[in-house]
């Protein structure tokens, strides 16, 4: 094999069941990769030891014929996720030197499925933000780069340590987690394939929360097999999370190449929005051309309540996050203010030396719409347009199975254009906040490249707990897009 | 409601105070409300704390359901509403002792809505105090701030303990009321199992609503007094707070709806610090935790194993035969009520076996400063002096001096009434020689009893002292009476 770092997770899967690689052999050949693109800034922790241990580990139960869905595949962790003895850090200041005792649940899936930790990837900081810029370790940059140009492009956010981590071939893939696109947005904007389960799917126990009512976990990964193998073995009901769901795992794989033939994939007239790129729109008819080529009916629907997903989206998320985020007070664990005066100077000094601008921001955002006399106005009357978002793809569904849309309304823009100005940075969410809201699933993949050659990915919705006809019609999309390009691997030179 | 003799006196005439409680019961359960720590009191500080209390990064909270089924239970015995759908809230505030920066509690939707409890008042009245809600919150851990100058400690253990908040309507009108209300709640938590009561351990706790009004008026201004827990300065913080709104009032001031705290050095309510209460606690519903589901055949499946109330026991024991007071005061306590009934159950008279123990054990009890069930006399013991009395086999002189034999020395107060020889004489003959022998003694009182016969008393005491006790009194009393040739009295 020529460079193994370049297999994907499935033949990466396939290769080592079949012993024609070595989990340690496959580990070592990422840890060098990783060696080789830390100035991609996407791992915060490198893991080598524990990844070499678990590859070995892997390879004895290879060798005695008790492989796992996943045995010795070496895979990379958003560092929102507590992983039990390894730094977790939630890229912020406030926790970026706290150990948890205790493994997330979908970690310990992972694990328990013979996956095989690398490190823990960059992200925005607490999940908040669309370019992972807002980190405390500084922003991970993207490895794709427009044609001609040395310009830094953003990975996508909140999960670009995940998204970079795996267009560069760091990682056979990564864990991510998404409130408001924060899988979606870093898979479309760097030629990967991620998928946003439906809310409940995977545990949210021990993962650092952001809005707990929106936050699910997920992976991105190369292909929608990947993605397939991932969330299988992520995915669980858990008695330690209240809002995990009790409806069996479906083995995703199997009906992966079904295809789409009678498949009703409807069109929301309400995304076609002002200030969406050309190419955006024009990959998404050509994907829906596709689908159509296939087999596939395209339906047009509404979804009449899109336009204020943003603003419900901007209401909600900020109002939880600003009561998830009361526990880093300098207590107890994390970041603490030196000399503090009493007790309010320890608070208010080590969550404002501890925090970050848009996580302040967002902090007292969220204070605000749930204070008395705003509460009503605000977090009352989303909670209600959140209701009739959701009941707007339920009726949606009476005339299709799957929506399809853009992911984001441009491609990867460039480090330091947009974060100086948050409402930029949120419209870029526009497409992806709803299915949020709604408690959907829904999966990005890539379909093509744009005139400057960065991908573009197109996003397909899904009926809840549905995420099978997601795969299928996401195959459907990725063997007619037949996206096979990969970054130029510039970080290496230096 | 009566307010008989309630009122308070001021310079401009009668005013009527108005009392409502909110009341923090300590859920009796081995687990914590949202974690499976232990809740056991009195543990090293910081040694019943898991993560969840911790409030460490992606911890989730999990209702604990055995905390539900005891807020059903007292639901149902504080003859309330149980809603089958209750919903959990974040009450956001800082506080070094509040891990999670909020505190999950019940805000819009309590588990239980509207019931009532009735408080037995002096003279036999009995009064109803409406119940607005009850809903099911964490408590949060403990700040200690005397054992280093500069440093402040904080103990967990407390943290996330379940509580079950317990809000009157204000229908009491007085100290004394709102007393009677807390030892019925009290008892009736007490009998369910559901709160230890102990207030001393802090495991009931009241902030206290008080106003004033001029009789028939609408409601005035109240203010709350906040975190007590004691039945006794209640009472006190009560009648002070009381006296100084009326004082306020009648000198034309307003009352600010404000929070105090007791101090019980010098028995004066005083406002709390306004950094203390200014909170806007931004309620909003955990987002992680799903609405809180009853299903109905569950609810009555609870109501059907509570046990006997306090009112249906204080009933059933007046259909005995034993009186309003005596009943209420078995009634009062469990561990009291159950002794009782095992003293029945051994074969006691229920009517003597009350009388007995209100007016015998309970007073030897106090004495030594001991609850019932630490008392040295068993129930049997206890059953079998009452129905020895009963049977005439001692006299009420001896069956105390027994109980005294048996509370120092234990044993089976049958056999020691055979090995002592305290069996009362009822051999007629027998006590007619003593009779005769104190007579023949005793010639000048002879005299002075035909002419006062109230003297007879005398030689019934001096026989009774000859034989030891254990002659028949009323077998001594009517034979003085004939051989003095007086008649009887009464």
């Amino acid at each position: 094999m020529s460079d193994l770092t370049d297999l994907t997770l499935t033949e990466a899967r396939d290769a080592v069941l079949a012993k024609k690689v070595s989990a340690r052999e496959l580990t070592e050949a990422f840890l060098k990769s990783m060696e080789g693109a830390r100035g991609l800034n996407a791992y915060v922790t490198e893991t080598p030891e524990i990844a070499l241990r678990m590859a070995d580990a892997s390879d004895k139960r290879i060798a005695s014929g008790t492989a796992r869905p996943m045995e010795g595949l070496p895979i990379g962790i958003k560092d929102l996720y507590c992983t039990k003895g390894v730094r977790t850090t939630a890229s912020s200041r406030i926790l970026s030197s706290y150990v948890p005792q205790y493994e997330s649940t979908v970690t310990q899936n992972l694990w328990n499925a013979g996956a095989v930790m690398l490190g823990k990837l960059n992200c925005d900081e607490f999940a908040m933000g669309s370019s992972n810029e807002t980190s405390h370790f500084g922003p991970c940059i993207s490895p794709w780069r427009a044609r001609n140009s040395n310009a830094q492009l953003v990975p996508g956010g909140s999960s670009g340590g995940s998204s970079a981590a795996v267009a560069a071939n760091i990682a056979l893939g990564a864990t991510a987690t998404d409130t408001g696109g924060s899988i979606r947005c870093p898979a479309a904007v760097t030629g990967t394939t991620g998928i946003k389960p439906t809310y409940g799917r995977c545990s949210r126990w021990g993962i650092v929360a952001f809005a707990s009512s929106l936050d699910q976990a997920g992976p991105i990964s190369h292909t929608v097999r990947d993605c397939a193998i991932m969330l299988k073995a992520m995915a669980s009901v858990d008695p330690k999370d209240s809002t995990s769901v009790d409806i069996p795992v479906p083995d995703y794989e199997e009906s992966l190449d079904a295809g789409v033939k009678g498949l009703r994939v409807g069109i929301p007239k309400e995304y076609r929005v002002e200030g969406t790129a050309p190419e955006i729109d024009a990959i998404w008819n050509k994907t829906a051309e596709w689908l159509k080529a296939q087999g596939a009916e395209v339906v047009e629907i509404s979804l009449p309540h899109t336009k204020y997903a943003l603003p419900t989206y901007y209401i909600i998320a900020p109002a939880e996050c600003s009561s998830n985020l009361a526990r880093y007070d300098g207590v107890r664990y994390g970041y603490r203010a030196g000399d503090p005066r009493d007790l309010i100077d320890l608070y208010e000094r080590t969550r404002a030396e501890g925090f970050g601008a848009e996580v302040r921001r967002r902090i007292l955002i969220g204070t605000y719409v749930l204070s008395a006399g705003y509460y009503d106005a605000y977090y009352l009357r989303a909670q209600k347009v959140r209701a009739l978002i959701a009941r707007d793809f339920t009726e949606a569904y009476k005339s299709c199975d799957v929506v399809l849309t853009p992911a984001t309304p441009a491609p990867a823009f460039g480090i330091g254009e947009k974060i100086a100005d948050p409402v930029t940075m949120y419209l870029y969410d526009v497409f992806t906040v709803t299915v949020n809201l709604a408690g959907l699933p829904s999966l990005v993949v890539p379909a093509g490249l744009n005139d400057a050659g960065l991908p573009l990915g197109i996003q397909l919705i899904g009926k809840a707990f549905d995420e099978s006809t997601l795969f299928r019609a996401g195959r459907a999309i990725e063997l007619a897009a037949g996206f096979k390009t990969k970054p130029q691997a510039w970080w290496r030179a230096a | 409601m009566s307010t008989n003799g309630k009122l308070i006196q001021g310079s401009t005439g009668p005013w009527e105070v108005v009392v409502g409680l909110e009341v923090h019961c300590q859920v009796l359960s081995k687990a914590k409300l949202f974690s499976s720590a232990s809740t056991v009191f009195g543990a090293d500080p910081n040694s019943q704390v898991s993560f969840v209390d911790a409030a460490m990064p992606g911890m989730l909270p999990v209702i604990n359901r055995y905390c539900v089924e005891q807020a059903v239970r007292t639901g149902l015995g504080l003859k309330a509403k149980i809603n089958l759908r209750s919903i959990f809230d974040r009450k956001n505030y800082f506080y070094a002792d509040l891990p999670a920066g909020y505190q999950i509690s019940q805000y819009k939707n309590p588990v239980v809505g509207e019931g009532e409890v009735l408080i037995d008042l002096p003279g036999g009245e009995v009064a109803k105090v409406g119940i607005e809600r009850l809903h099911l919150e964490q408590d949060a851990g403990k700040s200690i701030h005397d054992q280093h100058p500069d440093h402040s400690f904080v103990d967990l253990n407390r943290a996330g303990i379940a509580l079950m908040e317990i809000v009157t309507r204000p229908d009491m009108h007085s100290s004394e009321e709102a007393a009677a209300f807390l030892r019925k709640l009290r008892a009736i938590v007490r009998y369910l199992g559901t709160c230890d009561g102990n207030m001393e351990e802090g495991s009931m706790r009241a902030d206290v609503n008080v106003s004033v009004r001029k009789p028939g008026a609408p409601f005035n201004t109240r203010c709350e007094i906040k975190n007590m827990n004691s039945v006794r300065f209640i009472t006190q913080a009560i009648d002070y707070e009381a006296r100084r709104q009326v004082d306020v009032l009648e000198s034309g001031g307003t009352i600010q709806q404000q929070t105090l705290l007791f101090d019980t050095r010098n028995g004066e309510t005083r406002p709390m610090r306004s950094k203390e209460e200014a909170h806007d606690y931004r309620y909003f519903p955990d987002p992680d935790l799903l609405p809180l589901e009853l299903d109905e055949a569950w609810v009555d499946e609870i109501a059907s194993s509570l046990p006997e109330l306090p009112d249906e026991k204080k009933n059933r024991f007046m259909s005995m035969g034993l009186s309003s007071y005596d009943a209420l005061v078995l009634v009062a306590e469990k561990d009291s009520a159950d002794y009782f009934e095992a003293m029945l159950g051994a074969g006691a008279e229920p009517k003597a076996a009350a009388n007995w123990l209100n007016n015998e054990y309970f007073g030897r009890l106090n004495k030594a400063s001991l609850a019932i069930a630490e008392g040295p006399v068993s129930a049997a013991a206890n059953s079998a002096i009452v129905q020895m009395v009963s049977e005439n086999v001692i006299s009420g002189k001896i069956a105390k001096d027994l109980l005294d034999i048996i509370w120092s020395e234990g044993g089976d107060p049958r056999s020691v009434v055979e090995s002592r020889g305290l069996k009362q004489v009822t051999d007629t003959s027998a006590i007619e020689k003593a009779v005769d022998a104190v007579i023949a003694a005793n010639p000048e009182k002879v005299q002075a009893a035909r002419a006062k016969p109230s003297m007879a008393g005398w030689f019934v005491g001096q026989v009774m002292k000859t034989t030891g006790g254990k002659a028949n009194p009323a077998t001594v009393n009517a034979l003085v009476q004939a051989r003095l040739g007086i008649a009887e009295e009464g």
